[in-house]
């Protein structure tokens, strides 16, 4: 048995070392789904929140949650699920927003639109469709480079 | 506690997630067969929220998929317009924004609801049904004020689909919230957008009922159940 606990500070950059299954240039900690992370005695418990209702990555994260803190050696293990205050892209860290962008994906934007094209950064672009490849995303295309791409919707 | 409410809620995105669901492959143009299958996700993850809590709070050990998977039509307390069926783009796109817009307005009021379970899953199905209802909007101006053919198409499945309406306001002791009151708010979004899709409202306000009270479902609920439930029913033991 392991004596010492790890800190909250070592779980959580763990953590942010496991990838959105679906979005795998950014982690767990920059999507802002881990809600919080706390030793109750001896048991770790994790809260998690769902991006989408229905989006069927959220047990494929619960798996690798559990499966980043076992190999890590943490035994005792709950993980919550909270969805009041339901999950925004606010949340979503800047340097995930970075990511996303250099990976071809439009960072949400509070205007409801992305900025500009993630590939050639004109502003010349138009919204195909409101849903996209993943609950999380739309599709645009930019009317300059005509690269179609997926813009992260602002919810 | 009175878990009818909430079986009501849950059951009502069950069946309209599922009839979505049958456009899968199907649908008009690849953006919307992905838009029809993304909102049906959001709509059976909800479920998911509702009809855990309704077996929670009944106690006896029914989770979400026994509540969808092993009951008979009769037991089903949806709304008759959600199992209406599919018939073309402009009949499901009807009953979309129609749903859309009586359910952001209930989620709304859910919000304020003194059950903390309860406001919770309507602040986060009403973040994604916001979503679903300018979609929904935006399909029926453009189709409204279209061509003379998605035109009277649109109006056909309006004609066809209002005497389902008033069922969505009738109130009874286990709604969750009081949904007569909700009237309001919906006929002014239905009306201002239909007045810019070029489309008119039916005169007449006969409503059918049933739905909800499960005392008589229209005869497509149990086509839709066979489909839906035939795996779980013939494999009971089936995981996957």
């Amino acid at each position: 048995m392991v004596t010492t606990r790890p800190s909250v500070d070592q779980v959580w950059a763990w953590l942010d070392q496991v990838p959105d299954p679906e979005v795998p240039v950014i982690s767990l900690v920059d999507l802002g789904i881990i809600r919080n992370v706390t030793w109750q005695n001896n048991t770790l418990e994790v809260t998690v929140t769902p991006t989408y209702s229905g989006c069927p990555a959220t047990s494929v994260i619960n798996l690798e949650i559990e499966a980043a803190l076992r190999a890590n050696g943490i035994e005792k293990l709950s993980l919550i699920r909270q969805i009041a205050p339901p999950w925004t892209t606010d949340w979503l860290s800047d340097n995930g927003k970075t990511k996303l962008e250099a990976y071809g994906i439009a960072p949400p934007q509070a205007a409801g639109g992305p900025q500009h094209c993630p590939h050639c950064k004109s502003s010349a672009v138009e919204k195909i469709s409101q849903f996209g490849s993943t609950p999380c995303k739309a599709q645009w295309r930019c009317t300059d480079c005509l690269e179609p791409f997926d813009y992260f919707k602002c919810i | 506690m009175n878990v009818t409410g909430l079986i009501r809620m849950g059951d009502n995105t069950l069946v309209l997630g599922q009839r979505l669901s049958e456009w899968c492959g199907h649908a008009p143009a690849l953006e919307e067969d992905i838009a029809l299958a993304n909102t049906a996700l959001d709509l059976i993850g909800q479920t998911q929220h509702w009809l855990d809590l309704a077996g929670k709070r009944e106690g006896q050990g029914r989770t979400a998929d026994t509540f969808a998977y092993t009951r008979d039509a009769w037991d089903f307390r949806n709304l008759l317009l959600v199992e209406q069926p599919n018939r073309d783009f402009a009949v499901t796109m009807i009953r979309q924004f129609l749903f859309d817009t009586w359910h952001l307005e209930a989620l709304r009021a859910l919000i304020d609801h003194a059950d903390p379970d309860i406001s919770a899953i309507a602040q986060k199905s009403a973040k994604e049904v916001t979503y679903h209802r300018e979609r929904s909007t935006d399909i029926v101006i453009a189709l409204g004020d279209g061509t003379e053919e998605s035109r009277d198409r649109m109006q056909g499945a309006l004609d066809r689909l209002w005497p389902y309406v008033g069922e969505m306001f009738a109130q009874d002791d286990d709604d969750l919230t009081d949904m007569s009151a909700l009237r309001q708010g919906f006929d002014l979004y239905v009306t201002e957008t239909l007045f810019k899709s070029t489309l008119t409202r039916p005169n007449s306000d006969f409503a059918h009922h049933g739905g909800k009270t499960g005392t008589r479902h229209s005869e497509h609920l149990g086509h839709l159940l066979a489909t839906m439930q035939v795996l779980p029913r013939n494999y009971p033991d089936a995981t996957w």
